[in-house]
């Protein structure tokens, strides 16, 4: 079903100052969490920044926003802003055509997914001090803003979301999920299309800033939604669209940087599932305590369980599985199973950690410093995890479907690689108990 | 076997199994008694297990700064300053298995301070993979009748 049919959402979507606001408001947001980070109160859950960042951000981007929407997060985030307006000289002037930076594009061998998985496990490794330390929380949302503004004077369009952005990577694989996606209506209309606006720009806008060629889009991995491509196709031939949910899964991948993607996002799910919310004091230090010997152990085995032991477990699976293909090529298909299985994981995960903790939402909002305001009266809630009566069927029954989506899709891609989905389905099983085990 | 059929019936052995009354052993409850440690960020013990209907006494001592011990599930909760003891007494009435956790912010990993107490069985863990199980047969028996025809 075509959203964009509908005369408010497709003026909604086109015209830019809805889009502005929103961005102004995410973008004071985030320059708030990162002074809050750095001179607010070091209690984090009294601390704007760990309490907003890691609890409701987090809630809303693993509940809601991905499963429901794939990136409509990166439609409205404000990391890019600031370095998108210095690289076009504008806020909402039309495009002139000299570029004001150096404007060099991403060198061939860092146009993929990899820069991407290595930042999000950098930040997996530490955590433990991120999520709970406001200076460290607020140095690294810095640290992002300022390497998005660095490399818009670099690189064209948006260098840092496409390629470096460490949560954009997770967004962008499971984005393929969400039943939400912008396509062309027409094939044709695009191949006689002079001058591809869409992409290179035009007086009524930019060209994606995705470096997406819209007419060329079968999924939803790489574009940010940000609606340029609407605005600037002469030919009112892009759309936002209502469809299924995984529609995107029926084709499956044969990149690799994808593929371990996956297995990063559903090691790391199960890994914070035991260290964090597990009763094992032991982990919990050593997770926390970075720099010492027994944190290198943990960054060691952390490691090891995302890059040797759930792709090996899962390559001897599907060694045997009678096929022409080649190995590479049936993992990397076979692997696209695994994105709705940890997309399960992060929200069976997350459920447990956000209900538990989400009381502290209201009391920061009072008092996002820590400095005895008390700005909504709210200052004084009292903490009291929610909902935990239903916390334990909620996660699952999240379990358990996420187990039934990711066999239906390795059915479906095992059907595409002419191969059995038995070995990936028993390795989903397997996994899945593992979760359960650390969950309830 | 129509594969709707099989599907029914694997619905229907899933709503047994997650809602059937198992027996409850007849054990006698007794009076139970735990001293619990606390420091940052851990319990020690960090796993309890008693049975259903014990009366549970935790002598929390905490040894580094304030903490707290809240039992999910019975909302209850006992809080400790450094060096002392604190005591909580209640009836463990509802079997599972429950998280325990500090409820007084005492650094930086507060949030992840957090133990198991198991009271009884932990049936909906065994529930549950039951239930995965049947969803794993279920998969691998039932296919897609557009499935089985271009095969």
């Amino acid at each position: 079903m075509e959203l964009t049919h509908i005369p408010f959402i497709k003026n909604a979507l086109k015209n830019r100052y809805p889009q502005l606001a929103v961005f102004i408001v995410m973008l004071v947001g985030y320059i708030f969490a990162i002074l809050a980070g750095l001179i607010g109160t070091p209690v984090g859950s009294h601390n704007f920044s760990i309490v907003f960042v890691w609890i409701a951000w987090w809630a809303i981007l693993i509940l809601i926003a991905v499963p429901f929407f794939g990136r409509g997060w990166c439609a409205v985030c404000p990391i890019p802003l600031p370095g998108e307006w210095l690289q076009r000289g504008a806020i909402l002037s039309p495009p002139d055509k000299r570029p004001k930076w150096l404007n060099l594009r991403v060198p061939k061998m860092f146009r993929n997914i990899w820069l991407q998985n290595i930042s999000f496990l950098l930040l997996a490794l530490f955590s433990s001090v991120l999520l709970t330390t406001p200076n460290i929380t607020g140095i690294v949302l810095a640290a992002m803003l300022f390497a998005a503004i660095g490399l818009s004077t670099v690189f064209e369009r948006r260098a840092f979301c496409r390629y470096l952005c460490p949560v954009g990577g997770f967004i962008g694989l499971y984005s393929q999920t969400a039943p939400i996606e912008l396509r062309i209506k027409d094939k044709q209309v695009c191949v006689n299309c002079e001058g591809k606006p869409c992409y290179n720009g035009s007086s009524a806008g930019y060209g994606c800033p995705w470096d997406v060629f819209p007419g060329g889009l079968t999924k939803n991995t790489y574009c940010g939604l940000c609606m340029e491509c609407i605005r600037t196709c002469p030919h009112d031939n892009i759309a936002v669209n209502l469809r299924p949910f995984s529609a995107d899964l029926a084709k499956p991948t044969t990149r690799m940087d994808e593929a371990f993607k996956a297995f990063i996002m559903l090691g790391s799910a199960i890994i914070y599932a035991g260290v964090l919310l597990g009763p094992w004091g032991m982990l919990k230090d050593a997770a926390y305590n970075v720099g010492s010997g027994a944190w290198f152990i943990y960054a060691a085995v952390f490691l090891a369980i995302i890059f040797i032991v759930l792709p090996g477990l899962f390559t001897l699976g599907i060694l045997n599985t009678k096929n022409t293909l080649p190995l590479k090529h049936r993992f990397a298909s076979l692997s696209t199973a695994l994105i709705p299985l940890g997309l399960v994981f992060w929200v069976a995960f997350s459920l447990s950690f956000v209900l538990t903790n989400a009381s502290y939402i209201l009391a920061a909002l009072s008092d996002p410093l820590g400095l005895g305001w008390n700005l909504f009266g709210t200052a004084n809630i009292a903490w009291q995890p929610m909902l935990t009566s239903i916390l334990a069927p909620a996660q699952t029954l999240a379990l358990v479907g996420g187990l039934i989506w990711s066999a239906r899709t390795a059915q479906k891609a095992a059907s595409e690689t002419h191969t059995s989905p038995i070995p990936v389905i028993i390795y989903c099983f397997i996994l899945t108990a593992v979760m359960l085990w650390l969950l309830l | 076997m129509n594969p709707r059929f099989k599907l029914l019936l694997f619905l229907m052995a899933g709503l047994v199994v997650a809602f059937a009354p198992l027996p409850v052993p007849a054990i006698a409850p007794q009076a139970r008694t735990f001293e619990l440690d606390a420091r940052q960020f851990t319990y020690s013990p960090s796993e309890l297990s008693v049975n259903q209907g014990d009366t549970v006494t935790i002598h929390l001592v905490s040894t580094d700064v304030v903490h707290g011990l809240y039992v999910d599930g019975y909302d209850v909760s006992v809080e400790a300053d450094p060096g002392q003891s604190a005591t909580l007494t209640f009836v463990a009435d509802k079997p599972g298995s429950f998280r325990f956790r500090c409820n007084i912010t005492c650094g930086a990993m507060h949030p992840f301070m957090i133990g198991k107490l198991t009271v009884g069985t932990n049936n909906w863990l065994y529930r549950s993979i039951t239930i995965l199980l049947l969803a794993l047969f279920a998969l691998i028996l039932i296919r897609p009748a557009k499935q089985a025809r271009t095969t």
